[in-house]
């Protein structure tokens, strides 16, 4: 029985982004366009044209020709970078915002959760915010109070439940929240990475019962950027790239496509690629991964030093407190951790002889054998200069840390801290 | 023990009622708009659930953490009204129908309260759901509308305070009360068709913000609250009815008060201005709906 469920046709969304000024100097002319903008803007406004009282001429295309189709009870997987076009996409599909061309049909009825927890009133309490919540998810009154006392026990608040929201503990409000949109049930649900939410049991939890939904023949789309989470979830992935299609097949091979692409962006010339957002007054150039102080060893392994250097574009005159930041994710998306320069340490230095570049160095790489990239951002002057997703990968080969081996295995986890053990002797 | 055994009641029943395959299956278009579009009211009804708790919500939410609590629906035009006989009845000497001022103004006050605060919530209600517009879809028409019938709520208090001077002052309300309702729909009517224009504009230019105050008072003064309308002449009272407060107020004076302001041209015009404003209110919300989302 192989129906259609959703059918996507050359879908395409414009957006206006940020205003192309004019520049004034003097200040007559600034007088003038001060006088002139509002009556502009009331004609356009008459006319129907929804432009915001800013006047946005600039455009991009979130989404262009994007056509495919899913069967009804596919779990399908929508994942690229950011700024793909993946939320749009999901948007358009949960009729929040309009397409610009193209059309998409959808067969069923329809839940979306591009948030848990949508209208929730904090002055309400538990018991009024589920009606609420549901009736805003498109469930029917009649609907929520049949699943009302599911919802509260999955939630785990059966005490709380008079109780108004706002003095509810961040936890507590995540899982009554997650409880109200997992018992929607819909034919077809869009989820976008609400996941990420909850304490670790809640969220097992919150796993468990999506894959109870799917496995009810319920279509699901689901957008993230966590691929082991996509890949025990979904059957289907879309890969979208530059708001277009790239990929779209079974899931294992969408997702090495996209981590392909993901490798072969590093190959390119950072200074030549286009894929970054921010201000861009000092951008990245290059990165470098070595394992020693003179840069001679390329090959990372655990416990061994890390030196990654971060090579800028110029610096303009009057730039102060350039910062740097990147983000180390393994092969499945998973964020493993951070680093960023306008935190201090004690042994941070200023250098005049190293150029354009700021250096981070690792006196020991306490990551385990595998693959990681990193996402690279430069702030200055307080704002985002420059931002690369995927701007570097690196191996990190079999070591020891402390001199405990560190083997590549199938272990959960993607780090190794020093430590000892402390056993009983044998008898 | 208990529960698990629900918990797999459930899930039978779930794997035992699978989609009937021979049901329709509700097939939706998602297109670009142009221009003017149809209201979709069904969908209005078929959202009316959400509708409810929206009305709901704002009934329970609206005088949470204040001391004076729901009695601010009765101080507010009653504390007007007291002024208004200060200045306008005592001091000013305003004719007032023959009718004792304070009841006489106090008619008037209580639908005109209804109104100025509906129009003024319901302009700043899309800004004030933009989180929930961004993150869901539902008809962003039931966000005015169930701010103006969250209103009604006052209205009764009001209403009942209004009832509470009319025996103390010794009036019975007319035969004629049996209109008072058309006369309450066209207040309601007037709040949401000027609450769809503004809520819409509200959306793109924050400048309605500024404007709503200044047009609620501006407003107060156009509409014969502290005055008569039989200040007026003919035809030019029946002109007057273009402002469709106008006829609201005559018309529940006329209803409780048994004055003889109506129901005449006046109350025809102002109906039909009503009704213009809500239908174009309508329309334009519509029109602007598709790019709320975006912009909000």
């Amino acid at each position: 029985m192989s129906e259609t469920a959703i059918r996507v046709e050359h879908l395409g969304k414009q957006y206006h982004i940020g205003a192309i000024q004019q520049s004034h100097d003097r200040l007559g002319e600034q007088l003038v366009e001060l006088a002139a903008a509002p009556l502009r803007r009331a004609r356009k406004l008459l006319q129907g044209q929804a432009t915001g009282a800013a006047e946005l001429d600039e455009t991009i295309w979130a989404l262009r020709d994007v056509s495919f189709e899913i069967q009804r009870g596919e779990v399908v997987g929508i994942i690229g970078r950011n700024g793909a076009g993946k939320s749009t996409l999901l948007k358009i599909l949960s009729r929040i915002t309009e397409p610009t061309e193209g059309y998409a049909e959808i067969y069923g009825r329809v839940g979306s959760l591009l948030e848990v927890g949508t209208g929730f009133h904090p002055e309400l309490t538990g018991r009024e915010n589920i009606f609420l919540n549901g009736a805003i998810l498109g469930m029917k009154r009649g609907e929520i109070e049949s699943k009302f006392d599911e919802i509260v026990q999955f939630a785990e608040i059966e005490k709380f439940i008079d109780t108004p929201v706002k003095h509810y503990s961040s936890g507590m409000y995540v899982r009554l929240a997650f409880s109200v949109a997992a018992h929607l049930e819909p034919e077809i649900l869009l989820v976008d990475e609400v996941l990420a939410v909850g304490d670790v049991a809640f969220q097992r939890k919150c796993l468990g019962k999506m894959e109870n939904v799917a496995s009810q023949g319920r279509t699901v789309l689901f957008v993230s950027h966590n691929m082991g989470l996509v890949q025990t979830l979904c059957t289907h992935g879309i890969f979208l790239d530059g708001g277009t299609v790239v990929k779209e097949g079974a899931i294992g091979d969408t997702i090495d496509t996209y981590l392909g692409t993901l490798e072969n962006l590093s190959l390119q010339d950072l200074s030549q690629r286009t894929d970054r957002r921010g201000k861009g007054q000092v951008k990245l150039v290059g990165v470098n991964v070595f394992s020693n102080g003179d840069s001679t060893v390329t090959t990372l392994a655990s416990g061994r030093p890390a030196r990654f250097e971060f090579l800028l574009s110029d610096l303009p005159t009057g730039m102060s407190d350039v910062h740097i930041y990147f983000v180390v994710y393994d092969q499945q998306g998973q964020s493993i951790t951070h680093f960023r320069s306008i935190t201090h340490g004690p042994e941070d230095l200023r250098d005049a002889t190293v150029g354009p570049q700021v250096i981070c160095e690792i006196p020991e790489l306490l990551l385990r054998p595998g693959r990681y990239r990193i996402n690279v951002g430069i702030r200055a002057n307080g704002e985002l200069q420059d931002h690369v997703d995927a701007a570097a990968f690196f191996n990190v080969e079999e070591g020891h840390v402390r001199g405990r081996p560190v083997p590549r295995d199938s272990w959960p986890g993607r780090v190794s801290l020093p430590h000892r053990w402390i056993l009983p002797m044998s008898k | 023990m208990k529960q698990t055994a629900k918990a797999a009641d459930i899930l039978k029943l779930r794997q035992e009622s699978p989609p009937d395959p021979e049901a329709k299956i509700p097939v939706t278009r998602i297109e670009p708009s142009s221009g003017w579009v149809s209201l979709h009211l069904h969908e209005l009804w078929e959202y009316r659930d959400l509708l409810y708790f929206f009305v709901w919500r704002d009934i329970k939410v609206r005088y949470k953490q204040t001391v004076m609590g729901v009695a601010w629906a009765i101080i507010q035009p009653f504390f007007t009204m007291v002024i208004f006989s200060l200045f306008f009845g005592r001091l000013a000497k305003v004719p007032s129908d023959g009718l004792p001022y304070p009841i006489f103004s106090f008619a008037a006050l209580v639908p005109w309260t209804f109104f100025a605060n509906a129009l003024t919530q319901a302009s700043n209600s899309l800004v004030n759901s933009a989180n929930m517009i961004k993150k869901i879809y539902f008809p962003r028409l039931l966000v005015p509308t169930a701010t103006v019938f969250a209103g009604l709520v006052d209205f009764v208090l009001a209403f009942i305070v209004l009832l509470g001077m009319m025996l103390y002052y010794g009036y019975m309300p007319t035969a004629n009360v049996i209109w008072l309702p058309l006369f309450l729909f066209m207040a309601l009517a007037t709040s949401l068709g000027v609450g769809l224009w503004l809520s819409a504009m509200n959306v793109q230019f924050r400048d309605v913000r500024y404007v709503v105050p200044f047009l609620a008072q501006a407003w107060l003064f156009a509409t014969p609250i502290a005055y008569s309308s039989s200040m007026l002449s003919e035809p030019w009272r029946t002109v007057y009815g273009i402002n469709p407060m106008v006829g609201v107020v005559d018309g529940f004076r006329w209803a409780l008060l048994g004055t003889d302001t109506a129901p005449g041209p006046v109350v025809f015009v102002s109906f039909a201005v009503a009704m213009l404003l809500l239908i174009s209110g309508m329309f334009y919300f519509r029109r602007m709906e598709k790019n709320f989302a975006d912009v909000v």
